[in-house]
């Protein structure tokens, strides 16, 4: 069922945790690991505001297993306003709604259940602005 | 009445209500309902939404508002007859998409339709005794009617969360709350079953009205209060002829009550619904104004609660949305989409 895949990256999925660096202050999305010759705490958990805009769009007609029930659905290109390009679907949101550069918002929604019995897994997507 | 030894109150609230809607002119068309409809419309959640995602957002704004850290929360309880898994707790994924992990209490609370105000009495017990700063306390259901059953033109989904914490803090003091329960088989859900069942009979008169004025009149007495007292009052609104009927028999207006009746246009949104016309009422109420509410839960018992505005809350309201804005965002859907988002369609 892949448990520990989702669970090892639920902050970041849950609540758009990604890191920041703590002597340039560069904010990156999703979470890395150390890249050779850094500091073992040169990068601190960060949580992004969630605030950003559509950088390009396209519509999922033909969805991958355990997306079925969604399609046809919209996944988006996000420039976040901390810098980092985010991939994720785009909710609350019409297919002819979508423009390039709309400014979207952050929320935790219910990504699809690894089937009927299995775990749900929940992270982020983002819509039109409330 | 109970009232803790420490003054509690509101820090903060928030709201959830889907973007989706059915008429229940729609569900009609479907299923011949000849005898007149119960409430204009209901929310519907959308495919991706649950219990869980709609707590998040309510909880996320009432954070806000108050502008706390999610690591200074003691608890975030979850009310809900909906909760997404039968076992794995609602409240530990809700606080863990806050922030609020690891040292936090986190549970799940079941009362048909006061599960959430449970949780608030209880969020009152932990500030008021001292043993904590701050509780989030939440009420959110996705209910489900059978199809054709009178209860699928109500049965709808919102989360309602408030941020509980000293009244120093707050943007509305809670003054005192009764508890009035029975044993009354009105309405019930057995375990691992889709559809509730009616208790016919008891329905009306010896559940929600009784039960309501029980909790109502004790608070009333207890606090030397009259209705005309309170500014706004806020019932359990099942549909929307119940919460005018009781607030009526009690000696509330209808203008009290017109800023937090909201089922008419949203429906049923159980542990959800009475909490939010107190965020609705909230979103317009002034320094000073006092607030009544009395929520109903099948099975069956109400909490009833006073309220005092407080100064904060001016400015604090201004810092997420407003119940207005999702109110707003009506998307109607067809009995179709419906009846495939909420699982009625057998896929073999």
């Amino acid at each position: 069922m892949d448990l520990a895949k989702h669970w090892r990256i639920r902050h970041a999925r849950y609540r758009l945790e990604g890191q920041r660096h703590r002597t340039t202050g560069e904010v990156r999305f999703p979470p890395a690991p150390l890249r050779p010759g850094e500091a073992h705490d040169s990068w601190e958990p960060y949580v992004l505001s969630g605030r950003g805009r559509v950088y390009s769009f396209s519509i999922v007609r033909q969805p991958p297993e355990g997306y079925d029930e969604q399609a046809p659905y919209l996944i988006a290109l996000v420039r976040l306003e901390e810098g980092p390009l985010v991939t994720a679907q785009l909710t609350d949101c019409d297919l002819d709604q979508v423009t390039i550069d709309m400014p979207v918002e952050m929320v935790t929604r219910k990504l699809r259940a690894l089937g009927p019995t299995g775990l749900i897994v929940y992270g982020y997507k983002f819509r039109p602005v409330v | 009445m109970m009232k803790p030894e420490r003054p509690v109150g509101i820090a903060g609230y928030g709201v959830y209500i889907p973007r989706f809607r059915i008429a229940a002119r729609e569900i009609a068309r479907i299923w011949d309902g000849a005898g007149g409809v119960p409430v204009d419309s209901k929310s519907v959640p959308g495919p991706d939404e649950d219990t869980i995602t709609m707590s998040i957002e309510a909880a996320r704004s009432a954070l806000a508002r108050a502008r706390l850290a999610a690591g200074r929360l003691s608890a975030v309880w979850v009310g809900s007859e909906s909760h997404p898994y039968s076992v794995k707790p609602s409240g530990t994924l809700v606080a863990e998409a806050l922030g609020a992990t690891p040292w936090v209490s986190a549970a799940d609370w079941e009362f048909a339709c006061k599960a959430g105000s449970e949780a608030l009495t209880a969020a009152m017990g932990m500030i008021g005794s001292g043993m904590a700063e701050y509780v989030l306390a939440i009420g959110a259901d996705t209910a489900q009617g059978r199809p054709g059953d009178a209860l699928e033109y109500t049965a709808a989904a919102g989360a309602a969360a408030f941020l509980v914490g000293p009244a120093a803090d707050a943007v509305a003091v809670i003054e005192g709350t009764t508890s009035y329960v029975t044993d009354t088989p009105d309405f019930f859900r057995r375990a691992d079953t889709a559809y509730p069942v009616h208790g016919h009979r008891f329905t009306g008169e010896p559940a929600y009205f009784s039960t309501s004025r029980g909790a109502a009149e004790r608070l009333l007495n207890d606090l030397g209060a009259k209705p005309s007292d309170f500014t706004y009052a806020v019932f359990h609104q099942p549909n929307a002829r119940f919460p005018q009927t009781v607030a009526k028999q009690l000696g509330f207006t209808p203008q009290q009550i017109a800023p937090g009746l909201l089922s008419p246009k949203i429906g049923n949104a159980y542990s959800a619904a009475a909490l939010l016309g107190l965020c609705a009422v909230l979103d317009v109420a002034k320094p000073g104004d006092t607030i009544f509410m009395a929520t109903y839960g099948s099975g069956a018992g109400s909490d009833a609660y006073a309220l005092r505005v407080t100064d904060a809350l001016v400015e604090r309201r201004e810092r997420a949305p407003l119940t207005t804005a999702y109110l707003a965002r009506e998307t109607f859907v067809d009995y179709a989409v419906y009846a495939k988002w909420r699982g009625k369609l057998v896929m073999g």
